[in-house]
């Protein structure tokens, strides 16, 4: 056979594709690059950006699921884009823009179906995983006509998505195994819910509660039951304490039987008992937490703050309740992601155009990796988790 | 009232699109709270966005950044919202 060039590139192409096509995708992740539209394909052992897509809008707050293979990526963008990338081949796959204002989205139990939440025009909205065609449109409409944005969706057991409408104050319960997908839950909650986690048992949805105190809980496994008010400490208090950016509810910390969550507007954490809700202490923090996250062994829960204090990191044992370490990794400590196990956690250091790799046990940087602007971390071990 | 220098315009830009951008867009087209481009604040008063900026909005989030911002901050950011980007000459 004579191997002219035309052949020779042809190979070479099968056996980068062979090469390819040899990766394992499970400690595979995404950084989020929320001002440049794009994402890093990223190999979390050895550290490694594999990749960079491009153009994939305004991700400023984006997010990403994955496929239950953790083969595909699904990435929320700001401005109503979602993407579906292809982690092995390292490609965008196809793009849409759904919407005009979005703020997150969820993929259901059977991997099937994407619901993104939309601000503008308020509701939700779905699409096949597939070929991203779409399957569903369901206004945020209140009794009285009034359009809301929707916020907290969260996939839930038995192929459900629930999310909050925040104007009208209410938690809704979709049924996406139905075709088309039905609202099956519709209950009134209370003032301003700004955003919900779904337990990782897939057992309870939580909605915090912006324009009062408490969080409003509903039983996944009994809805018909209605809401359940609890944690009428939790919240901005009397003062309505300012909130320079929204905690986030999701990757709410749960260990040893105690859920962490991140104080809205103060400068503590709370630790709450997972059977009754009642706050069993509150830890004082150096600012304003936004997300509260355990590391996978539940041993210690990780926080970042809102600026002026999003410099800082603070790590709290979970049992003894001490806050252990303080660290500074940089500027705009936007989102901490674990590896699967715990071994490590990845920081992203907005303003120092850098990922910060730490190892959990010695509580020190061990390595780093370029990136612009990194927000959202997202490894595709979350394709096995209830509600992230 | 002295304006911002350079050096505080460049973090005055950077909160815009990263902290406020947390709520209102990165690009500022929305989001929790509404859009802050030139064409969603066009004929706005300026005096009274730099207020609503220092003294926030009760009953919404949106925050009072007295004590993060100054007067002056908040004059310019107003300034900044209403013209778009590139207002940046001395
Ligand atoms: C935690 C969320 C949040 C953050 C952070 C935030 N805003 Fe807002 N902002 C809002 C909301 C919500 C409104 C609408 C309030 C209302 O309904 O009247 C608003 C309203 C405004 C308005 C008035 C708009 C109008 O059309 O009247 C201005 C100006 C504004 N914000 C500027 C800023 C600036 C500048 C920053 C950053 C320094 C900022 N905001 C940060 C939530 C936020």
């Amino acid at each position: 056979m004579r191997l002219d060039r035309r052949t020779l590139c042809g190979l070479a192409l099968t056996l980068l594709t062979a090469a390819a096509a040899a990766q394992g995708l499970g400690d595979l992740g995404l950084i989020v690059e929320r001002n440049s539209g794009a994402v890093l394909v990223v190999d979390t052992d050895p550290p490694a950006v594999l990749a960079r897509i491009e153009g994939l809008g305004d991700l400023s707050h984006a997010t990403a699921v994955f496929s239950p293979d953790m083969r595909h990526a699904f990435v929320f963008a700001r401005d109503g884009g979602l993407s579906k990338l292809d982690l092995l081949e390292r490609r965008l796959v196809k793009r849409i823009v759904q919407a005009g204002n979005s703020i997150g989205g969820a993929i259901s139990e059977d991997g099937r179906l994407l619901a993104v939440a939309n601000y503008e025009p308020g509701g939700v909205n779905l699409f096949t995983t597939d070929t991203l065609e779409a399957v569903g449109e369901i206004p945020a409409v209140d009794g009285q006509g009034r359009r809301s944005k929707v916020v907290g969706l969260e996939d839930a057991p038995g192929n459900r998505f629930v999310y909050s409408l925040f104007e009208a104050g209410e938690i809704r319960l979709l049924d996406a195994a139905t075709r088309p997908p039905r609202v099956v839950g519709r209950h009134p909650a209370g003032r301003q819910p700004y955003d919900g986690l779904v337990t990782p048992d897939g057992r309870y949805y939580l909605a915090g509660l912006f324009g009062e105190d408490g969080v409003d809980v509903l039983d996944l496994w009994n809805p018909e039951k209605g809401l359940r008010r609890v944690l009428p400490e939790y919240g901005r208090g009397e003062r309505r304490l300012p909130v320079y950016k929204m905690p986030h509810l999701e990757g709410w910390a749960e260990a040893g039987g105690r859920l962490f969550l991140p104080g809205v507007g103060r400068h503590e954490l709370f630790v709450v008992d997972r059977r009754d809700f009642s706050v069993v202490a509150r830890v004082p923090l150096h600012g304003q937490p936004v997300f509260a996250v355990a590391q996978p062994d539940g041993r210690r829960v990780w926080v970042n703050f809102a600026p002026p204090h999003n410099d800082t990191v603070q790590v709290v044992d979970a049992e003894s309740l001490e806050t252990i370490a303080t660290l500074k990794p940089g500027k705009g400590v936007l989102h901490m992601e674990f590896t699967p196990r715990g071994g490590r956690v990845w920081l992203s250091v907005r303003d120092e155009n850098r990922v910060r790799i730490y190892d959990t046990q010695r509580l020190e940087a061990v390595g780093e990796l370029p990136a612009r602007e990194p927000s959202g971390i997202f490894f595709t071990a979350r394709a096995h988790r209830i509600g992230l | 009232m002295a304006a911002p220098d350079a050096a505080r315009r460049a973090e005055l830009e950077g909160l815009l699109r990263n902290d406020c951008g947390a709520c209102h867009g990165g690009r500022l087209h929305g989001g929790l709270g509404p859009a802050l481009t030139p064409a969603a604040l066009a004929g706005r008063d300026p005096a009274a966005l730099a207020a609503t900026i220092l003294a926030g909005r009760p009953g919404t989030p949106m925050p009072p950044w007295r004590g993060l911002l100054s007067e002056e901050d908040a004059r310019w950011l107003a300034e900044r919202l209403i013209m778009g980007e590139r207002n940046d000459a001395p």
